[in-house]
């Protein structure tokens, strides 16, 4: 009997099984996301190389990300050089408003993705060449749950939330809160409103990642601002 | 949908190992903690690897509970959800599993 497939015919040389092959376990254990890691590896030291700071906005869509960068980048003009990479699944209209503040801008469309990846960033940085020194956003597609597990390479994670979203959201999107940084609470000059509670919300905001920092901002009034442009460069 | 991301990376990383081969089988370590969804994973996998050497293939999924390890009194407490809480008030708990999005192993020949 073939020893190695126990097919009934006698020992002799190799022979082909044609009952069917045998099958071989490859081990891999690596990690899924592998590729993307490296990439963003990539990014990584490419940023460190030229001091550039990137960080990574996230948040549900309609959050206030580019209204957030509007009145972000023209608060840093002449003060520190910026740089925007937009992500959106469509149009390249949030880059045309980044744009008219005079800032360096590349749009990113993800067509049917839902996240940015570390590839596309290393493909729009290589486009965009940010001045060394800068202050890169990268505002990231709106989606409160997939781009939390994509790393581009970026110095934080920035997550906003505002106050007509529910003081609930980081209890249901644990993914998103507990990988950031920093998480601003948008639109506080709705709060009068609203029913929403922002002490609680960074409470939640805590249970999920203990040792993040919140802040409450208006992008459109203003408000708290300057906290934020004091987290991204300390006076 | 990020799963579908997830598993092209899987079957993109298989594929490359099999080199040509038919691949019979894929196992993967997927954490409670992460967010995938093994059911929106395994629709996903059976899209994704349409016309490659995975095309019907099965897709082993090992799921990994969540577990902590209280820095505070050192005891073991199981995640069941994202609040990072310990029995004795602390939240100072290092993840020692629930974590995992790893290719394990495959199939070929
Ligand atoms: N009242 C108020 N409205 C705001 C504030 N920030 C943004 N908005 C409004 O919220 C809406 C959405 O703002 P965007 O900046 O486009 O939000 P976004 O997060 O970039 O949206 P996507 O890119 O589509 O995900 C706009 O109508 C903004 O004017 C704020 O602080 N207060
Ligand atoms: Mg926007
Ligand atoms: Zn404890």
């Amino acid at each position: 009997m073939c020893v190695t497939c126990g097919c009934g015919r006698p020992d002799g040389p190799a022979h082909h099984h044609p009952h069917g092959p045998l099958t071989e376990t490859i081990t891999l254990e690596q990690r899924i996301l592998a590729k993307n890691d490296h990439l963003a590896g990539h990014n990584r030291a490419w940023l460190a190389e030229r001091r550039i700071t990137a960080l990574n906005l996230m948040s549900s869509p309609g959050s206030g990300k580019t209204t957030l960068l509007e009145r972000t980048l023209r608060h840093f003009r002449g003060r520190r050089p910026v740089a925007v990479v937009e992500g959106d699944q469509e149009t390249t209209l949030d880059a045309d408003r980044i744009r008219r503040t005079g800032s360096p801008v590349i749009q990113v469309n993800t067509g049917a993705g839902c996240h940015l990846d570390a590839g596309m960033l290393h493909d729009a940085l290589s486009t965009l060449d940010p001045p060394a020194g800068a202050v890169l956003f990268v505002e990231n597609v709106g989606n409160l749950v997939c781009p939390a597990m994509f790393d581009l390479g970026e110095a934080a994670k920035v997550v906003i939330i505002s106050v007509t979203e529910g003081t609930d959201k980081p209890l249901k999107y644990p993914h998103m809160f507990a990988a950031a940084d920093l998480v601003l609470i948008n639109k506080i000059d709705l709060l009068p409103y609203v029913d929403f509670d922002t002490d609680r919300c960074a409470e939640y905001a805590r249970a999920v990642n203990p040792t993040v920092r919140t802040l409450p901002v208006s992008a459109t009034g203003g408000a708290g601002m300057d906290g934020w442009y004091d987290w991204i460069a300390p006076a | 949908m990020h799963e579908f991301a997830i598993t092209q990376s899987v079957v993109d990383a298989a594929c490359e190992r099999a080199a040509g081969r038919r691949v019979r089988s894929v196992r993967v370590r997927v954490g409670a903690l992460t967010a995938v969804v093994p059911e929106a994973m395994r629709f996903c996998f059976d899209l994704v690897s349409e016309g490659t050497s995975l095309e019907g293939a099965r897709l082993d999924i090992d799921q990994r509970p969540g577990i902590g390890l209280c820095r505070t009194c050192g005891r073991t407490v199981s995640l069941d959800d994202h609040v990072l809480l310990c029995h004795c008030g602390s939240a100072d708990l290092a993840v020692v599993s629930g974590r995992e999005l790893e290719i394990v192993s495959m199939e070929v020949g």
